[in-house]
């Protein structure tokens, strides 16, 4: 199965999403990337009990952050699927780089190159 | 109880055994005396003594002791109501005997609705003494003439101590144990909360006389009659520390809304009625919250007129 | 502990508006156990600013520093030879932090980054509690050994009061009636005699309203206090 999905995406591979701090996300957008999503196990299937609830908990932590900020929340997400989804994980990357591309680029500039 | 404490009449009324009747009056929400002068006219003749609330449900009003001494000037008999919430222990000594120079001679002694309830939520609140020591303060003040550091007060200040009582807060089981401290700390008299649940304080009323309590203290029953169902909807749902049973809201809403304010009105008649006759309960205090020119009405057909002369 | 909560970032950012260069110092004590002001706070902090400076085309220098305690001069000290190289400091230590510092280094300005609320512990992961009041005379023995004085909105010596109801205070229904805690604690454990009675008038000048305390441990204390 080779899906294609936006190229626009970076991915980061952790062990679960529950490693997965806030800091990291502040600082994708610190550095400058237009969105972040976190693509945990579904709701009730993490392997470490509740990896993917403390990064839903998270996630939800920065996007209060930036509302707070003045910066649209929407930039950050949280998604939930299996690993045997995997067209489910094309659709939601192309789901999000649509969504930030409606957004436009990210409000926060970088003086230095990103 | 041989010789007065403060010569009230209300003390007098009680200690000639009489069933007392006291009203309830709130100082205006400005420097509106003649509103207020109104207000008393209504009460007057009709009632032992009125209860002169103190920044009620935290709302500012007019301060109580000022409202009390106009209410002296008019003729009847104030019980001045003092809250701790308000006042440390210098301000409260020194109303008290501010109280007694303007010619009052009945207190309540109350902690205070806490002001988040209120109109100035960001106060800083005192609570320097609780209602409980309130109550022993007043009584060294009076009995044994000295300020609480011990100093001797020239001319004591004589006030007739009533406090409150909520049989119908929890726990319950502690409530009748929490009116026997309010006595041991010298509560002359206590006005209960408004009561609705009849059930409930024929229990307690059992309880406080198994205890022998209402031989140390004159208990007054305190009424209120409900204007309409959705009053008593209303303090059901949003005013702690009451007990509404559902049988009086389904009994106001069985009439006809314009008939709702008679309804609530007969039924209490019917609790004084009842209180006449309860042991224990010696008197009643009737709370006709901004309703002050039923009293008259009230009065009469609850058969407490004309009120005595002592 | 010593329990706080952060400022809100409108705050915050306002504080410093002005500064390109700034400090964010930490403390390992209370605010590490309450999650307000320890290492991952001040990261926290630290790019939460740079993003809504950035985001102004604005940018900010940030240093952070987590020191062992802000309420210890030998602690304090350790910032000597970097503090001068800021326009400004926030502190998330405790309100005691920031006046340590503001006290060492006269020529620095000094914000606080949290509000501090109470002495308390946390009930759960997450959530904090008040338990203390630090009136200086602790008589929680005489109360099932529940406090009415930092836990009774009241303060009642002698409660609870009528606005009690089915174990919860008046003033909010998440607010625990602690007089009907120590009211049941005492009749379970068939004391209720321990609140007959009237308890006494409280000594407020062990309080705050005796003016700004002062604790001495003369065995302790090396040349003049």
């Amino acid at each position: 199965m080779r899906l294609s999905y936006s190229a626009d995406i970076k991915v980061i591979q952790v062990p679960c999403t529950g490693r997965v701090d806030i800091l990291h996300l502040l600082n994708a957008i610190e550095d400058g990337a237009d969105g972040v999503y976190v693509a945990g196990c579904l709701e009730g299937e993490c392997h470490y009990i509740e990896g993917n609830l403390k990064a839903k908990r998270k996630v939800e932590y920065v996007k209060k952050t930036l509302t707070e900020l003045g910066i649209e929340p929407e930039r950050v997400a949280m998604y939930n699927l299996s690993s045997a989804q995997g067209a489910r994980f094309a659709e939601i990357a192309n789901e999000m780089a649509d969504k930030i591309k409606a957004l436009g680029p990210t409000p926060v500039k970088n003086t230095h190159a990103a | 109880m041989s010789e007065l404490k403060s010569g009230s009449n209300l003390e007098k009324v009680l200690k000639a055994g009489h069933f007392a009747f006291t009203g309830e009056c709130g100082p205006p929400k400005g420097a509106n005396v003649e509103h207020l002068i109104e207000k008393f006219q209504y009460l007057k003749g009709n009632v032992d003594a009125v209860n002169i609330t103190d920044n009620q449900t935290a709302v500012v009003r007019m301060s109580s002791l000022a409202a009390s001494k106009l209410m002296v000037d008019e003729g009847l008999e104030p019980n001045f109501q003092m809250v701790c919430r308000d006042r440390n222990r210098l301000a409260i000594m020194s109303d008290i005997l501010g109280a007694h120079a303007l010619g009052i001679r009945n207190m309540l002694c109350l902690s205070g609705d806490h002001q988040t309830f209120g109109n100035h939520p960001e106060a800083k609140n005192v609570h320097d003494i609780d209602s409980m020591q309130l109550i022993a303060l007043v009584k060294k003040m009076r009995d044994e003439g000295k300020f609480l550091n011990g100093d001797d007060i020239d001319v004591p200040p004589k006030m007739f101590i009533g406090a409150a009582c909520n049989p119908f807060a929890d726990p319950y089981e502690y409530r009748v144990y929490r009116l026997a401290n309010k006595i041991e700390a010298g509560a002359d008299f206590i006005q209960t909360q408004c009561i609705f649940n009849m059930d409930k304080i024929r229990d307690f009323m059992k309880k406080v006389v198994d205890m022998g309590l209402h031989e140390k203290t004159y208990i007054l029953a305190g009424v209120t009659p409900m204007k309409n169902a959705g009053m008593a909807n209303f303090m059901s749902k949003f005013v702690p520390g009451m007990d509404i049973p559902d049988s009086l809201i389904k009994r106001l809403k069985s009439v006809d809304k314009r008939d709702q304010a008679e309804e609530g009105i007969r039924f209490a008649l019917e609790q004084v009625e009842e209180f006449k006759e309860m042991e224990g309960v010696a008197g009643v205090h009737m709370m006709a919250i901004e309703w002050e020119h039923m009293v008259p009405e009230i009065a009469e057909r609850a058969k407490v007129l004309p009120r005595p002369v002592v | 502990m010593i329990v706080a909560d952060r400022k809100s970032l409108e705050e915050i950012l306002a504080m410093v508006k002005d500064n390109k260069k700034i400090l964010i110092a930490g403390c390992k004590g209370c605010v590490t156990v309450c999650n307000v002001g320890g290492l991952k706070e001040v990261e926290i902090l630290a790019s939460s600013i740079k993003i809504a400076r950035k985001k102004e085309g604005n940018d900010i220098e940030i240093d952070i520093e987590v020191l062992e305690r802000q309420c210890d001069t030998e602690y304090v000290a350790g910032i000597s030879e970097t503090v001068g190289d800021y326009e400004a400091v926030i502190s998330l230590a405790c309100g005691v932090g920031p006046q340590f510092l503001s006290e060492m280094y006269k020529d620095q300005t000094f914000y606080p980054g949290v509000n501090t609320t109470f002495f308390g512990g946390a009930t759960q992961h997450g959530v904090w509690e008040e338990r203390c009041a630090g009136c200086g005379t602790c008589a929680i023995h005489n109360f099932g050994g529940l406090c009415p004085i930092a836990r009774c909105a009241k303060s009642l010596m002698n409660g609870p009061c009528g606005g009690s109801s089915n174990g919860v205070c008046e003033i909010n229904k998440d607010t625990e009636c602690i007089w009907d805690s120590i009211v049941r604690k005492k009749m379970e454990a068939g004391r209720l005699e321990d609140l007959l009675g009237v308890k006494g008038i409280k000594d407020w000048q062990t309080a705050r309203d005796g003016g700004p305390r002062r604790s001495i441990r003369e065995e302790l204390v090396q040349g003049n206090i």
